[in-house]
């Protein structure tokens, strides 16, 4: 099981990576800019996401909105920004892939001249309200906030999310966009793959052709962080239009691909995945003390965090939740996965290889994920190393990983309760702000 | 090789495409067991649909088919409710039941070597559910505290606000999930009624598509379901909710549901509209896009791209087997709530004749739905998908390889006719989930009157 590609490296340091699936008529196309949020000031957060925003908005040889004529070839289209990447992709039928390069190429060469007050100023509306929409008014919308803040110390590139703040969205200005395009959307910074109804030769070619003559840009100094430190302590509470108080425990982890980061992908499996995992079955379907429960291992370049959230049941508290939660990491610390848990998390684990198999392009499609490799492992044959981590996991390495990582000490504890409850609370919680 | 940067580069021919080959049969049970062929990745996908959805809750019990559908893999045949997703999960498949006006779907995606043993587990679900109390009691809990949830989702109450305004009494008047009411009252011996009444061979249609023969996928189906005999024979049809009309007249143009401190405000804007089975449907298609149903659409444009009022705003004709409706949807900044109301019921009336579809418009709404269309083909689940709307709607077995040639042929005077024949700005019904402190004086300008609805 892999994704046969080919990898060429184009003198202006943009790497190239193609690969022939001849399924459906239809080619994926992505671009990955190796920026994310993790890149961004304090002052500036959210910043690299409203750049995305004005990635759609005109280039100079094309000054008309992204969508319109890729849509008119029958394209599907997006980007999306996360702590560690901007991806752009589209999904063009067999017969548009120059166009989607022209496209693709103008905006990663010449975006600046068609950059205007106007467009800006829409798109930090527009992005504004994005944050209305996802967050703000959103129950338990806020929680993420306030957790990545207690997780990681002020100066951490991942203290803030990706979406940012209101404050900073509303101060930053068009200056700043364009410094930041010069700093990192260059081919120095970036990488484009071409997966689909494509003859790989023809792929290069084209690639070659549009994105060859952009200038490669300064290299981009790598974000670093000091070793993880130890949480405060105390647990955290933030009030909330919501009806059922909800938990968040969270740990920092290993980077994704780490020792540790496969293991805990799988622990998060075996504890919540499913009606049969040990925290469904314990809180949601014995005890009913909580109404639905979810783990994950939440992997990033730099590094990750592991986190559990249970919504308490109506009549039931945190405590409780809490209680049993600890009691069940505990558990699995000591004693490790079962066979029947192994069996069902290594075969869930291949199930979701072979799904990911199935789409050229998109989020999460071939091309994407031969982007991803390349940016975190300089490989964008890491298909096969990934899946073999997952392979190698065995019942005593994930109650390692669960001993080594999710202690008590090292936690952040997290209440979201109704306004006005802050008495539903873990005991002794101190109240948080965000905004 | 220089770029050409004046102009774009020229589309190459387009692509042929080949659709997919349904194989239809039907075991002498009256299932019907369609087959496609899908051989990329190994995987198979199966549906199986049965007609049967929230429309045919009775009056007075609206969520009754949701409950059972969500009752199904709560134990079943030898396995208990934990047991069955233990099962499951050894095969690494995703199984999920969905319920939606017209339809209940249940659906698996497994490796393709674990066929056999994933549609064993589908026929036990579906067939021989247990239905046992203690289950039932839980599940009730679990439904009824999502309700209270929901209470706080504002997309969700505008959903249920819009739904009652619209359709009141009518089939679709209320969503899947039902009312609190309806589910603390609700027995055990209504859900297993509705299980026995419903659930027959004859009425239901296995969609198995993936990477193994088509006799080979017929023969998996026939093995596990060839014994099911329960329910009427003759029952073929499901609950057709198309004979009854939805209300000509809504009490209320314009309701605020009141959610006091509101960040955004939550609108839904529309009508009952067309059943799947018009004959406007591609038109329908076409004009949609052109208004509201992609990027590039009238109302997007104006409201994000040119107000920047909303992160994003569209339409939908929700094509059921009754008439479904029309529903613009979009979050908006509150203090725009009225303005984004006002434009966007002026873009509705407008393409209905004073702004009439340009020649780019049509072109560009028709060649993004046909060129886009093959990509809808991908994976076997997306075939899967595809084929279970000619099973449902019952569709030609052409339909789709005439889906070109139709959406082609619609021309300006035919979407103009169709934004006539079914958008009627006069009926159209606004929905606003918002902060009444900021948004309820600008809102009586409007002058469409304003009730105040309750949340629930």
């Amino acid at each position: 099981m892999h994704i046969p590609f080919v990898k060429h490296t184009l003198s202006n340091g943009l790497d190239v990576i193609v690969h022939e699936d001849r399924g459906c008529p239809i080619v994926g196309i992505s671009v990955w800019y190796h920026v994310g949020s993790k890149n961004e000031v304090p002052g500036r957060t959210g910043f690299a996401h409203l750049f995305e925003h004005l990635m759609f908005e005109g280039s100079e040889h094309h000054d008309r909105g992204y969508f319109h004529p890729l849509q008119e070839a029958g394209a599907s289209l997006n980007g999306s920004t996360n702590a560690d990447r901007t991806n752009y992709w589209e999904v063009v039928p067999s017969n548009a892939v120059e166009l989607a390069l022209w496209m693709e190429s103008d905006r990663m060469g010449y975006l600046l001249a068609a950059l205007t007050e106007t467009k800006f100023n829409n798109q930090r509306d527009v992005v504004l309200n994005e944050r209305r929409q996802n967050y703000e008014n959103r129950p338990y919308g806020m929680a993420a906030m306030a957790l990545v803040a207690a997780l990681y110390p002020s100066d951490h590139p991942y203290h803030w999310l990706t979406i940012g703040s209101a404050e900073d969205l509303r101060a930053a200005d068009i200056a700043d966009v364009r410094a930041f395009f010069r700093t990192y959307y260059h081919p120095a910074n970036a990488s484009v793959a071409v997966a689909g109804d494509i003859d790989p030769d023809v792929a290069l070619e084209l690639v070659e052709k549009y994105f060859g003559e952009i200038p490669g840009g300064p290299s981009v100094p790598r974000v670093t962080v000091l070793p993880r430190a130890t949480a405060p302590s105390r647990p955290l509470v933030l009030e909330d239009r919501v009806e059922l108080p909800r938990l968040y425990l969270a740990w920092r982890t290993p980077a994704l691909f780490a020792g540790g980061d496969a293991e805990l992908d799988l622990v998060a499996d075996v504890l919540a995945h499913g009606k049969t995992s040990r925290l469904y079955r314990s809180l949601v379907y014995d005890t009913r003390v909580a109404t639905e429960v979810a783990a994950s291992q939440n992997s990033r370049e730099l590094e990750s965090f592991f986190q559990i959230v249970a919504t308490a049941a109506p009549g039931h508290t945190l405590v409780e939740l809490e209680r049993a939660i600890s009691d069940e990491i505990e558990r699995l610390a000591s004693g490790g996965a079962t066979a029947p848990e192994m069996e069902r998390a290594q075969a869930q684990s291949e199930a979701q290889f072979v799904h990911r198999l199935q789409t050229v392009g998109g989020f999460s499609g071939k091309a994407d994920q031969l982007n991803a490799y390349n940016t975190f492992l300089g490989d964008p044959g890491g298909f096969a190393l990934d899946l073999g981590r997952y392979r190698s996991v065995t019942a005593t390495t994930l109650g390692e990983a669960a001993t080594a990582y999710l202690g008590r000490a090292s936690r952040v504890a997290l209440s979201v309760v109704p306004f006005g409850a802050g008495a539903l609370a873990l005991e002794d919680s101190v109240a948080v702000q965000v905004s | 090789m220089a770029v050409d940067r004046t102009r774009l580069p020229p589309l190459g021919p387009d692509p042929t495409f080949t659709f997919p080959d349904i194989r239809k049969r039907a075991l002498p049970n009256g299932l019907r067991v369609w087959t496609v062929e899908h051989h990329d990745v190994p995987l198979v996908a199966i549906l199986l649909i049965l007609p049967v959805g929230a429309a045919a809750d009775p009056h007075e019990r609206p969520g009754l088919a949701a409950m059972t559908g969500d009752m199904l893999d709560e134990g079943c045949g030898s396995y208990s409710a934990l047991d069955i997703h233990d099962a499951l999960g050894r095969l690494g498949a995703q199984f999920d039941v969905e319920i939606g006006s017209d339809a209940m779907v249940l659906s698996l995606t497994t490796l393709a070597r674990f066929t056999k043993d994933g549609l064993g587990l589908v026929a036990d679900i579906a067939r021989v559910p247990r239905f046992e109390q203690r289950e039932f009691e839980r599940v009730r809990e679990l439904r009824l505290t999502r309700l209270l949830q929901l209470r706080d989702l504002a997309p969700a109450v505008a959903d249920r606000a819009f739904a009652r305004l619209v359709y009141q009494n009518h089939p679709y008047g209320h969503l899947p999930i039902g009312t609190e009411e309806s589910l603390r009252t609700m027995t055990l011996d209504e859900v297993t009624a509705f299980h026995r009444r419903w659930f027959a061979p004859g009425r239901a249609t296995i969609v198995a598509v993936g990477d193994a023969l088509h006799d080979d996928l017929f023969e998996a189906v026939a093995r596990t379901f060839a014994d099911w005999t329960a329910g009427d024979a003759d029952m073929t049809l499901g609950v057709d909710p198309s004979g009854a009309d939805p209300p000509s007249v809504v009490p209320e143009r314009l309701a605020l549901v009141d959610r006091p401190g509101s960040a955004q405000s939550e609108l839904r804007i529309g009508h009952a509209a067309a059943p799947r089975n018009t004959p406007d449907y591609h038109a329908l298609l076409v004009l949609n896009m052109i208004l509201g149903g992609q990027f590039v659409s009238r109302i997007n444009l104006n409201l994000r791209e040119d107000k920047g009022y909303t992160y994003g705003a569209r339409t939908s004709f929700e094509f059921r087997r009754g008439r479904g409706p029309f529903i613009l949807q979009a979050s908006v900044q509150s203090d725009a709530t009225a303005s984004a109301i006002r434009e966007a019921l002026g873009e509705v009336t407008a393409i209905r004749g004073s702004r009439p579809p340009t020649d780019d418009e049509l072109v560009l709404a028709r060649r993004a739905l046909t060129r886009g269309y093959p990509r809808n083909f991908e994976t076997a689940e997306q075939v899967a998908r595809a084929t279970a709307q000619l099973a449902l709607y019952g569709l030609p077995d052409d339909y789709f390889s005439q889906f070109v040639a139709r959406v082609s042929a619609v021309d300006a005077s035919e979407v103009i006719r169709v934004a006539n024949a079914h958008l009627d700005p006069a009926r159209l019904v606004t929905v606003v989930v918002g902060d009444r402190d900021r948004i309820g004086p600008s809102l009586a300008a409007l002058n469409l009157g304003a009730s105040e609805m309750a949340a629930t």
